[in-house]
């Protein structure tokens, strides 16, 4: 391990902060990592921007919005290596349950004539980012270096991903790791 | 409805593995399957109701929701695309009234695609209420909506419109053969059963559906296991793209292949057999079951067959859309009234195929050459064709040339002398074997017809130079995603991948990347999949990558990577909705 920390940036898109809940689990070792690293944008350091020089960004959740697609593509300018991190990144997940209904009906059923809401209108203020009609995992909207599974990955799995990268070996998870069942 | 769901049931013997039968004439009376015939039938034939509708949801021919009272399904394969597919749907569908994969708002009539129905050589073809239409042209097309709006009963239609060609055009070995009823049958007694077994081994023949496998074996080893009662299966559900001569064989060389089963069955120690025939080929269905009964009338059916001492019958079942049910193991299952999804093998239908008696599955045309090796003996057969293939191979040509139609060859015939013989000329390639099989290109026409080198259930596709190989490659694809029986994983997600990287690339969307992240899904696909058909399912792809990488370069237009929809269409709703037009209402489908 060099004695330049590594950058790394977070960031939970269509998620649920579960992966990211799931990454402060590496408790103790999270002294150790800090040792080799630095962390950039991310809601653990409540910095705003990417510097134009990370090294790994960790991305949690899919794409459902256009604002998603914005910071991952400022994700995927900044960092060298690009990392889908858990089920929603890599396959779209819970949001992506949405698939199967129209955008049209799910807008209606939200704000139009869902039980107990009032004032019905569709949310239009221009600070709103708009939905996609269908939320995509984030690898067809940029490319994607690697993917750690699980739902959330486990502490474990982010420990032997990023130690792996530290010591500059090519990062492999055993099946221990990887299986669920 | 109760009373008429009881009675099928009672027709049927209350018999679960009658399912498809029955659900086929539900669907045809109700244009659906209605939930509470399967709440009916889940009773009366004693499984679960899931089952029922399990079946239903897999095969395309069944439907939760009512279809028109005419269902007009047209072909899309290939060949059909070839003949303008696309602009001759969509006329039909304006002239209709009815947008493609929906039906009527007067119920009258439904429009949809449909796999490949076997009319290669008679493009553009399609299905009404089942029965097969050819030929479509505009003025048929007309002809057809004028009928439908009329509401005029199908049996008073031009019986022109459902007129289906043999288109025989050069017929050798099999083909050639004038056989009388029985001769076969009798053939066999006097040898002895043991005896033919030898003759078809001596023949060399192997499975025509493509696999290969030896006959005799198949034969043996079903013979060789123990049990109180086995089955003989003629698989006739000729689902593969480009692939039409079972049809032929079937309307007209029955007989013989009838006598092919009962010879089959007496060496295997079979009582009963059946056909499997594709719903596709429902056209072929009277005919058929008349002349059954004509060989049941002449004793070469039922009990003490010709005083043999033997007693067989066959019967035949109707497939109902899915091509996966050619795979052996699939057909047992859908025999037995279930949803076609391939079994794990080992064990193989020779140990434990339809009710998990001793199976042998053999194709149409195994069995007409085996009729045939019966009658004279299995050198007649052997002298023809190369070490590994013996005999000849009854292919069924369409495409880019003059005369398509049925051409016999002996095997180790050059796909030259082929396009030769048929007319092509200026040709591009070739799609040997159906889209599971080989694409070959113009410096490949010197390569031979036979298992050992290009292996074909019969399918031959020959592509001009005025054709885009990507093109083909895109319809095989959503071929292969539709016909996914859906059991397993790399299969089931891993072909709907495929198609949409394909249409990624087609549509011109690809990068750099995305040829490489093709090939690694094909290997994906082809290495993990359970059954044939995932094992094949790249096979488009690969073959023309590895011939053509330079047409796939071509699409590639960018360096940075691209999504694969449109990103900027895909926030309209949103837009529309909120009202909003703004500039972040917008995005770039790339990063500037």
């Amino acid at each position: 391990m060099t004695n330049k920390k590594v950058k790394v940036a977070t960031v939970s898109l269509a998620g649920c902060f579960g992966c990211h809940m799931s990454f402060l689990d590496l408790d103790e070792r999270l002294v150790e990592l800090v040792e080799h690293v630095e962390f950039d944008r991310s809601p653990l350091t409540d910095i705003e921007h990417c510097s134009a020089d990370c090294d790994i960004g960790l991305i949690e959740g899919g794409v459902c919005n256009s604002e998603n697609v914005h910071v991952l593509r400022e994700f995927r300018k900044n960092c060298k290596i690009l990392v889908a991190v858990g089920a929603c990144a890599i396959n779209g997940g819970l949001p992506a349950m949405r698939n199967h209904i129209s955008l049209e009906d799910c807008l209606n059923e939200a704000y139009v004539h869902g039980i107990g809401v009032e004032n019905p209108q569709i949310p239009n203020d221009v600070e709103l980012p708009l939905l996609l009609d269908k939320v995509h995992p984030i690898h067809e909207v940029v490319k994607i270096d690697y993917f750690l599974p699980g739902c959330p990955p486990s502490a474990d799995v982010f420990w032997k991903f990023l130690t792996d990268l530290l010591a500059g070996r090519e990062p492999s998870l055993n099946y221990e790791l990887v299986h669920f069942d | 409805m109760q009373n008429f769901i009881r009675n099928l049931a009672q027709e049927n013997d209350f018999q679960a593995t009658r399912l498809l039968k029955i659900l086929r004439a539900v669907q045809a009376k109700y244009l659906h399957i209605p939930k509470q015939a399967i709440e009916q039938l889940a009773l009366m034939l004693n499984v679960p109701r899931t089952q029922i509708q399990n079946v239903v949801a897999f095969y395309s021919f069944f439907h939760f929701e009512p279809r028109g009272k005419y269902d007009i399904l047209i072909s899309s394969s290939i060949t059909d695309l070839m003949v303008g597919q696309e602009e001759l749907i969509n006329y039909f569908a304006e002239k209709l009234g009815v947008k493609i994969g929906e039906v009527r708002a007067d119920g009258v009539v439904s429009l949809a695609n449909t796999s490949c129905s076997g009319m290669c050589d008679q493009s553009l073809a399609g299905l009404v209420n089942g029965y097969a239409i050819t030929k479509l042209t505009k003025p048929r097309i007309d002809e057809i909506v004028e009928n439908v709006n009329k509401q005029l009963p199908l049996e008073n239609w031009s019986q022109n419109l459902f007129d289906v060609q043999d288109n025989i055009l050069k017929p050798d070995l099999l083909l050639n053969q004038k056989t009388t009823q029985g001769e076969a049958i009798n053939t066999t007694f006097a040898r002895g059963l043991m005896q033919t077994l030898d003759e078809v081994e001596k023949s060399g023949l192997r499975g025509r559906g493509g696999a290969g496998y030896t006959t005799a074996w198949k034969w043996k080893f079903c013979h060789e296991e123990q049990a109180d009662q086995r089955y003989i299966v003629c698989n006739a559900d000729e689902g593969e793209p480009g692939t039409f001569k079972d049809r032929v064989i079937l309307n007209s060389y029955a007989d013989s292949v009838f006598e092919g089963m009962t010879v089959a069955a007496a060496i295997i120690g079979a009582t009963q057999g059946f056909i499997y025939l594709r719903g596709e080929y429902l056209h072929l269905h009277e005919k058929l079951e008349a002349i059954l009964q004509a060989r049941r009338d002449a004793n070469l059916l039922g009990k003490n067959i010709l005083q043999h001492g033997f007693d067989f019958d066959i019967e035949i079942c109707l497939g109902a859309g899915a091509y996966i049910c050619g795979e052996e193991s699939a057909l047992i299952e859908s025999l037995e009234g279930k949803a076609g999804i391939p079994r794990n093998r080992p064990p193989y239908p020779v140990v434990s195929g339809y009710l998990n008696k001793p199976t042998s599955v053999n194709n149409v045309e195994t069995f007409l050459a085996a009729a045939n090796i019966a009658i004279h003996g299995g050198e007649w057969f052997a002298n023809f064709g190369t070490a590994k293939s013996k005999g000849t191979k009854i292919l069924s040509i369409s495409g880019d040339c003059a005369k398509p139609g049925i051409y016999e060859y002996p095997f180790g015939v050059t796909a030259q002398t082929i396009l030769n013989d048929c007319g092509a000329s200026d040709v591009l390639g070739v799609q040997v074997g159906g889209p599971s099989g080989t694409f070959i290109s113009n410096d490949e026409f010197e390569r031979k017809i036979a298992f050992e080198d290009l292996a074909t259930g019969g399918s031959f596709i020959i592509f001009n130079n005025s054709r885009n190989i990507l093109d083909i490659v895109h319809n095989f694809s959503h071929f292969f995603a539709h016909e996914s029986c859906g059991f397993c994983t790399p299969c089931r997600v891993g072909t709907s991948l495929l198609k949409k990287q394909v249409d990624k690339i087609v549509e011109g969307h690809g990068s750099a990347g995305d040829i490489v992240a093709l090939e690694e899904l094909c290997q994906i696909i082809k290495n993990y999949s359970h059954c044939g058909l995932g094992q094949t399912a790249a096979n488009p792809v690969l073959t023309t990558l590895e011939r053509y990488p330079e047409i796939y370069q071509k699409m590639l237009k960018k360096i940075s990577y691209e999504p694969g929809f449109d990103l900027d269409k895909s926030l309209e709703i949103a837009r529309r909705m909120a009202n909003r037009d703004d500039a972040h209402a917008h995005l770039a489908q790339v990063e500037d």
